[in-house]
């Protein structure tokens, strides 16, 4: 049994994404001290190979079924790697991939799964994890005994710059880029890709603005949006907003924030009425300065806002147009 | 066609968690528990379905504490048969151990589309919609926010990383995470909730999971998490907090002076 | 001010220009546009009965036929004073194709009762709105800010969505002991029914330690459910959600029946309003009290210690006065209070305005917005203090926090609002000052 680290690569639009690094750059820490070696499976986009250089190994595979992202496909081709590499331990992320994988491995490989991960280390034979648990509320402190294990891991936890081949001083990989052989794996495939849909434009690109006002559940009802409307026009800033609000269809998708929306880093973020939801925290919590407006004192939004405060929004609204308008 | 509506409840996190004395749990005495608001999300999407075709709906759920206010709900909203299974329940239940106890149930059962939600603030061993696909040997698909279904195929709009949509079409049967129904979630009325109450509608089944490995993974303890940083909070009313922010805002060039 | 206040005016409709073709001579005229004025779209002549027979076939949603158009209705009702509403209207539009069921004139009505004083043809609408919104319920038509509490409700057995174990947190600060019946289920004489926003608004919690100090220095025997506890619900219940109220009902009574008291007092008229006449109805008769009418007869025994020395003036609930008759028991203990000089708004007693909270309004300020010049409670305080009042003084704990957004939203923070009870606390020397 090894003590390989196996992280599953995540890309889109032709560019790995953040938490791939976060991952590798976890997984290298995390092999060194076992004497492993990290191992990286990149699928459908071979040329971003040479990224992986922290990485011993990347794996690739250009097969048409993982060209693009198709859950089993997949799946199917890391439950092969895995098989055949045996790692100690795999790392995914929490995304929609990760959720995918990670929970079809721990049937399939099987492994014990720890999901929402915010740190993973060695304890004796075991890994010692932490986990974010009842919407941030709570961490769990986790064994995962046994000889192997599966980390989903939240994005943000860990420096994305460890795992930056530039910035951790390893040279591009060359000859450590093996092709998968993966003859057979995807017969009889049950899902196949009809359609892929890139988010639209929308009206206003809330990934540029220096200003964001976003607006969470804690503003009630529909027509209240109006009101928070009128302090963004008066800010000059586009208005966003965490999921709940989108899925309601109260805005449209473009001013999501969060896990399934954007990742915005204004310099100031102000939101309103959210109450910060690990999955809408990863999707601001870069910004410059949070200001944060919640009636409840431990909402977890505070926890990563710079300057809070508790009072009715509606009034904090009113007051705020009051003096821009001057 | 037959969709299953996979609903569980969770504790409400509007109230305070309370730990148990061995810091292992919430402690449940005290908690409320209320459906797990992508459940909800799942069964509208099957609500939404049912209504577009052919369908019976049938809405299933482990026995835990308030689970008939959400069985009664579901059958209030338009679902068909609600079934309850029973077992040594109590506490925390992984969502491999879930899986399972869905798993043995499904598998003497015919179907077409198990819709689940995508997650669930406590499902800490890993999301069910890939634990239970995987189990049941069936394609899956996590964070859905659209499904068809016909003929054998389902068409599920699946949300990656940064809003892009991936059209799958599926071989059924399978099992789909949802994240967002294609409409919110519909109100019922609590007289139609209550007549469900009263004309009963809930079937009880008792399971008997499969053994599985789960005891890898041991919970030794839940705690707190320390602010690392807590915001600094602005005092006074909304006049001076507002001062405040428009401060803010004009040191960082953000507003005109 | 003139009386109506700033009302919504209604939609002129009007052609720029309109030609005219004579039959006979095919000759054509230009007409201006004054000659086409007219408000709102003129109605098609051949509308059906469908709408009445409809609501007619409802319980409680007879009466609206019964309208002859009379319209003594229009200009008592609060809504039309600053909206384009009053029952005759609704009566008229329904009677030219108006799908009341799927329409946001649905949700206008605060049941206010005023309508109903004045009408020679006792339409009551009162029974008719909440008749046609339950079906409206039913089918899943309703806004989203009180599904939103209706489903609170429902979860947590309060409007405010708290949490039911914190329903007595209020009497920490009290300054008294404060006796919870699950803890200590002696007999008593008085069961306080504290309801939801007492329990759990900042402003409500104050009134409910006001209380509880004034009923203590009384000698008032007294005791509260605390966490067992669950709202009455009868706002619910007129904004469509009869199911609620009488699942709430069932836990109530069970609750009650566990305890033995001898008379129920409470602050909520709405709650009140439930007790006297909805329960009765089901079987479940108490004796029941509002705070006012339980403490207007001590007010003899009072020892007061401080003069306030303030103008006020008293605004009666819907729910205490017009529909239940009671509007003497809040001026007794206002004019008892030394230093109190009471003054009476335009609208009072029999005809007092409405806050806009009853019947469900309480939740659908964000509705109730688009329709509406300004709020009822925004309309309410100009008049407060037109009357040269200082304080605005009122027994139902829906008022304080709406008169209190009206005072600052209007400019009029100078006017005090203060429920009845924190005066006589204060003048008592309690801490409500």
């Amino acid at each position: 049994m090894g003590n390989d680290v196996l992280v599953l690569a995540e890309h889109r639009n032709g560019r790995l994404s953040d938490v791939t690094f976060e991952l590798v750059g976890k997984a290298r820490e995390l092999a060194d001290r076992g004497g492993g070696r990290v191992l990286a499976v990149l699928l459908g986009e071979t040329s971003l190979a040479h990224e992986l250089g922290v990485a011993d190994v990347v794996l690739c595979s250009e097969d048409p079924a993982v060209a693009t992202y198709n859950a089993q496909a997949y799946e199917r081709a890391m439950v092969h790697v895995v098989e055949r590499q045996q790692p100690r331990l795999v790392l995914t992320s929490t995304t929609t991939v990760g959720m995918d994988v990670s929970t079809a491995l721990s049937v399939h490989w099987p492994a014990p799964l720890a999901s929402y991960v915010v740190d993973v280390r060695r304890d004796g034979e075991d890994l010692a994890v932490t986990c974010r648990a009842y919407g941030g509320k709570l961490l769990a402190e986790v064994a995962l005994t046994g000889p192997r294990a599966i980390c989903a891991v939240i994005a943000g936890c860990f420096p994305a710059a460890d795992g930056r081949s530039e910035v951790a001083g390893r040279s591009e990989v060359a000859g450590q880029v093996e092709l998968l052989d993966l003859e057979g794996v995807f017969d009889g495939l049950g899902v196949s890709v009809a359609q892929v849909v890139e988010p639209e434009k929308g009206d206003v690109d809330i990934t540029a603005a220096d200003l964001l006002v976003s607006v969470g559940r804690g503003i009630g009802s529909r027509e209240n949006l109006e009101v928070v409307q009128e302090l963004a026009d008066a800010l000059g800033a586009p208005l966003a907003a965490s999921r709940p609000l989108i899925d309601q269809g109260w805005l449209p998708k473009a001013r999501q924030v969060g896990k399934s929306g954007l990742t915005v880093r204004p310099k100031v973020y102000l939101a309103l009425g959210i109450s910060g939801a690990p999955e809408h925290l990863e999707g601001m919590q870069h910004a410059e300065t949070v200001i944060a407006c919640n009636t409840d004192p431990k909402a977890p939004i505070f926890d990563v806002a710079t300057y809070g405060t508790t009072v009715d929004l509606f009034d904090l609204t009113d007051e705020l147009v009051k003096r821009v308008q001057e | 066609m037959r969709i299953v509506v996979a609903v569980k409840q969770i504790p409400d996190l509007v109230e305070e968690l309370e730990l148990t004395a061995d810091g292992t749990d919430v402690d449940r005495e005290l908690l409320k528990m209320v459906v797990n608001e992508f459940d909800d999300q799942a069964l509208e999407e099957g609500l939404c379905l049912k209504e577009a075709g052919d369908a019976e709906l049938v809405v299933v759920a482990l026995d835990e504490p308030d689970v008939d206010q959400t069985l009664h709900a579901a059958l209030a909203k338009g679902a068909d048969a609600a079934i309850k299974l029973t077992g040594a329940l109590t506490g925390w239940i992984d969502s491999h151990r879930r899986a399972a106890l869905l798993a043995s149930w499904l598998s003497g059962q015919s179907f077409d589309l198990v819709l689940t939600g995508v997650q669930a603030a406590d499902d800490l061993d890993g999301q069910l919609p890939g634990l239970l696909g995987a189990q049941l040997e069936v394609p899956h698909i996590s964070v859905a926010v659209r499904v068809e279904a016909e003929d054998g195929m389902a068409k599920v709009w699946q949300e990656l990383a940064g809003g892009t949509v991936v059209v799958d079409e599926v071989r059924l049967p399978a099992v789909i995470g949802v994240q967002a129904a294609r409409q919110a979630p519909r109100y019922v009325s609590i007289s139609r909730i209550r007549q469900a109450q009263q004309s009963g509608g809930i079937t009880e089944v008792e399971v008997q999971a499969a053994e599985l490995g789960t005891e890898q993974f041991a919970l030794r303890r839940l705690v707190a998490p320390e602010a690392a940083g807590h915001a600094e909070m602005l005092a006074g009313g909304a006049g001076e907090v507002a001062d405040r922010i428009v401060e803010l805002l004009r040191a960082k060039g953000l507003v005109r002076s | 001010m003139p009386i109506g206040g700033r009302k919504q005016p209604p939609t002129a409709v009007e052609l720029e220009h309109a030609t005219v073709t004579s039959p006979l001579s095919g000759r054509e005229w230009e007409l201006p546009g004054m000659w086409n004025r007219m408000f709102e779209q003129r109605v098609e002549w051949d509308f059906t009965t469908e709408g009445f027979e409809k609501i007619g076939s409802l319980e409680g949603g007879e009466s609206l036929e019964w309208c002859y158009g009379c319209g003594k209705c229009v200009p008592v009702c609060p809504v039309d004073l600053v909206g384009e509403y009053g029952p005759r209207k609704i009566h008229r539009k329904v009677q030219t194709g108006l799908d009341l069921f799927t329409s946001d004139d649905l949700w206008l009505c605060t049941t206010c009762m005023n309508c109903l004083r004045v009408c020679p043809k006792e339409v009551d609408m009162v029974k008719v709105m909440p008749a046609v919104r339950e079906v409206a319920v039913a089918e899943g038509q309703v806004p989203g800010e009180l599904a939103d509490v209706f489903e609170k409700t429902f979860r947590y057995g309060n409007a405010l969505g708290e949490n039911p174990r914190r329903r007595h947190a209020w009497t920490r600060d009290a300054g008294v002991d404060v006796r919870v019946l699950a803890s200590d289920p002696r007999p008593v004489d008085v069961l306080f029914y504290v309801e939801d926003y007492w329990s759990y608004h900042p402003r409500g919690m104050q009134a409910a330690r006001s209380f509880a100090r004034v009923a203590t220095a009384l000698g008032v025997d007294f005791a509260i459910l605390g966490p067992e506890e669950k709202t009455i619900g009868d706002s619910q219940r007129l904004a469509g959600e009869k199911g609620l109220f009488e699942a709430l009902m069932e836990d109530v009574v069970a609750t009650l029946d566990r305890y033995e008291f001898q008379r129920i007092v409470t602050p909520d008229p709405h709650g009140f309003n439930a007790l006297v006449k909805e329960y009765p109805k089901r079987g479940h008769r108490y004796d029941v009290l509002h705070y006012t009418q339980l403490l207007a007869p001590l007010v003899d025994r009072i020892e007061w210690r401080k003069e306030l020395d303030c103008t006020v003036t008293f605004h009666d609930p819907c729910y205490l006065g017009r529909h239940n008759g009671e509007y003497d028991a809040p001026r007794t203990l206002l004019r008892a209070i030394p230093g109190v000089r009471l003054v009476e708004m335009g609208r009072c007693r029999e005809n007092g305005y409405c806050c806009g909270g009853g019947g469900g309004g309480m939740w659908l300020d964000g509705l109730t917005a688009n329709h509406t010049s300004e709020r009822l409670s925004e309309r309410r305080v100009r008049e407060a203090v037109e009357s040269g009042a200082d304080v605005l003084a009122v027994c139902c704990p829906y008022e304080v926090s709406r008169f209190e957004d009206g005072a600052k939203s209007t400019g009029n923070d100078q006017l005090q609002v203060r429920d009845i009870i924190e005066l006589v606390d204060e003048a008592m020397g309690g801490g409500g000052g």
